[in-house]
């Protein structure tokens, strides 16, 4: 029951940050490398953008395709002549804010559908179920890409689509975990004291299903990067001047041969911060006990 | 066996009704709607947009449109592409060989490969290979398919001259070789994330198997450690393998679609992408239900082959 003592300390003297699953988690040397990396990309996405001689919107035809440390051009500078590091780090913002506001968006909707069909099961449970099994039979870039491809495409719209297309996951966990837990004697204690059904999805279940949906949720902020970045590499994502690491990869291909530090700086941003969440995510399942098939 | 197979058949109908819902809900309810392509040409009023919507039929309601679409859906009758009036299925026929080519060379690299480091990383657990391999799998899974392909054609292509940049073929050669040629890069980009996967749920397949009884009795019997790994690890241990490729193919698919851009090889993906800069909808439409129906046949044979060779399961 290492879930519920992560959340509910079984002794009041205990602080959260004694328990076993943070110590678990501090000792996983890959998830701290993670948390360590988002930390550090997220100081420099947030102070990166004051410390630079540029703004990532100038324009300076002269310099364009500098190679990297051409003056204080740490990265080089892209066909406008813009910098590559203001830029790298204003997508930064947006790349990291997409994905993080989409794995919020998802994960609630994810939960709440996944509390639902595993509690009340039976009709409402099968219908609900089959909805997540047909929408998760579309390749998901073939989705996203047909849902942005007609509409205004903003970050707020990007975001609500990777939203829109990755909760399946979660309600399937989430889903799989109240099922297990919908017969436990808790559940049926709450029942027999009359409380309410949302009270007992929501107060009951909910705790006890939190360790996956954790892990679950981690694992979704990572594939909403890549999502991001695929959709805007494709030109249906976010879109240009604003800068976003998929969009900076946009029209790198061209110039591959001349200036590859175009594509090779953004991407390997993209591959840090994905790597770094998908280490957090397995230290969280190893610290939380939380089994899942989400990779 | 046969009602098992005729229940999942059934339910893979269902299955497959629900996607053409949400498939068409999803093109139909987007703003703009097909009429788009129309609004973009000088002099065009509402009046004419209103006549083009009720020649399309588009002014009817919407649950009325869903139903006389899937009625033509269902005989064969997949519209005709607004760029060239080719029917659809023609269309989608033509791209879907180079597709399901590069899907399928792809897939056998990745469960080579990925079923030998997944093996060897069980059978020397906790090895700096099992170290290396795990920690490999995450980072493989997190490079994002396009810069992977980019990189590599930076590397094999500008650098070393060894492999062409893109494309299926060179103009004027058709030849088997120049045809494999161009298929490595494109393949084993594409493969990459599988390999990931595949390595990792084979290690636990494969640890799984060899703390079971029958490979202690297989060994006890003294029969060779190389015939117990290939016939009693090997051999169980790639039974939930068969489940797990049918369930990867939204991603094998996917991952094509990126793949074909970064490439040009002219497959379903590429196809899509091109469809929507012209907003052409039957195509869209077609593809994005030719991706699902190729992702619910896949999982269907993946299923009953399980079935059928796993003699442990009596389903009835």
């Amino acid at each position: 029951m290492t879930q519920s003592d992560f959340l509910i300390p079984t002794h009041t003297s205990q602080r959260w940050w004694h328990s076993r699953s943070v110590r678990r988690f501090a000792r996983h040397r890959l998830a701290m490398f993670g948390l360590v990396m988002i930390i550090v990309l997220v100081l420099a996405c947030v102070f990166g953008p004051w410390l630079l001689p540029f703004d990532d919107l100038y324009i300076d035809l002269r310099g364009r395709f500098s190679p990297p440390f051409t003056g204080y051009h740490f990265f080089g500078t892209d066909p406008l002549g813009r910098d590559i590091a203001a830029r790298l780090f204003m997508a930064g913002r947006i790349s990291l804010l997409v994905g993080f506001a989409a794995m919020v968006i998802s994960t609630v909707f994810g939960t709440v559908l996944g509390i639902a069909a595993g509690f009340f099961g039976g009709r409402i449970g099968t219908v609900l179920m089959r909805f997540v099994d047909a929408m998760l039979s579309f390749p998901n870039i073939f989705l996203l890409l047909a849902m942005a491809a007609f509409i205004k495409p903003s970050p707020i719209m990007i975001t609500l689509i990777i939203a829109a297309t990755s909760w399946m996951e979660i309600a399937r966990i989430v889903e799989a975990e109240v099922r297990s837990l919908r017969e436990r004697d808790f559940v049926v204690a709450a029942r027999m004291l009359g409380l309410s059904n949302s009270h007992i999805m929501f107060r009951e279940l909910l705790p006890n299903a939190i360790g996956p949906i954790i892990v679950a949720a981690t694992l979704t902020v990572a594939r909403a990067i890549l999502l991001e970045a695929y959709v805007s590499f494709l030109g249906y994502g976010i879109q240009p001047p604003l800068p976003s690491w998929g969009n900076m990869l946009n029209g790198a291909q061209q110039y591959l041969d001349s200036a590859p530090w175009l594509a090779i700086v953004p991407g390997a941003a993209i591959t840090l911060a994905v790597t770094s969440f998908n280490f957090i995510g397995d230290g969280l399942r190893d610290a939380l006990d939380a089994r899942s098939d989400m990779l | 066996m046969l009602r098992y197979l005729l229940g999942r058949f059934w339910q893979s109908l269902v299955l497959l009704l629900l996607v053409s819902v949400i498939g068409f809900a999803v093109l139909n309810l987007a703003p703009g709607g097909p009429l788009s392509q129309f609004t973009l040409t000088p002099g065009m009023t509402q009046a004419d947009l209103d006549r083009i919507a009720s020649q399309m039929g588009l002014d009817r309601p919407l649950p009325v449109q869903y139903i006389d679409w899937l009625a033509h859906l269902l005989r064969g009758d997949w519209g005709r592409s607004y760029r060239d009036g080719r029917p659809v299925l023609d269309i989608i026929w033509e791209h879907l060989v180079a597709t399901l080519l590069l899907m399928g060379v792809s897939t056998a690299i990745a469960i080579l490969v990925g079923s030998w480091i997944g093996v060897l990383g069980a059978l020397r657990r906790y090895s700096i290979f099992d170290y290396a391999a795990t920690v490999g799998a995450m980072v493989a899974l997190s490079i994002p398919t396009f810069w992977f392909g980019l990189i590599a054609i930076y590397i094999f292509s500008l650098r070393l001259r060894w492999l062409p940049a893109g494309n299926m073929y060179t103009i004027g050669d058709g030849s088997l070789g120049d045809y494999a040629i161009h298929l490595i890069m494109p393949s084993v980009v594409l493969a990459l994330v599988n390999i990931a996967v595949w390595s990792r749920y084979m290690r636990t397949a494969t640890l799984d198997v060899i703390s079971q009884d029958f490979v202690r009795t297989a060994r006890a019997k003294g029969l060779s450690s190389r015939r117990v790994l290939l016939r009693h690890i090997l051999g169980n241990a790639l039974l939930p393998m068969i489940t797990l490729l049918g369930l990867q193919l939204p991603t094998i698919l996917g991952g094509a679609l990126v793949t074909e851009t970064v490439f040009t090889w002219p497959g379903m993906g590429r196809l899509f992408l091109d469809s929507l800069g012209y907003s052409d909808y039957p195509v869209v439409m077609g593809l994005l239900m030719m991706s699902a129906v190729l992702v619910l046949v896949g999982n269907l044979a993946a299923d009953l082959t399980v079935a059928f060779v796993d003699p442990r399961i009596r389903l009835s």
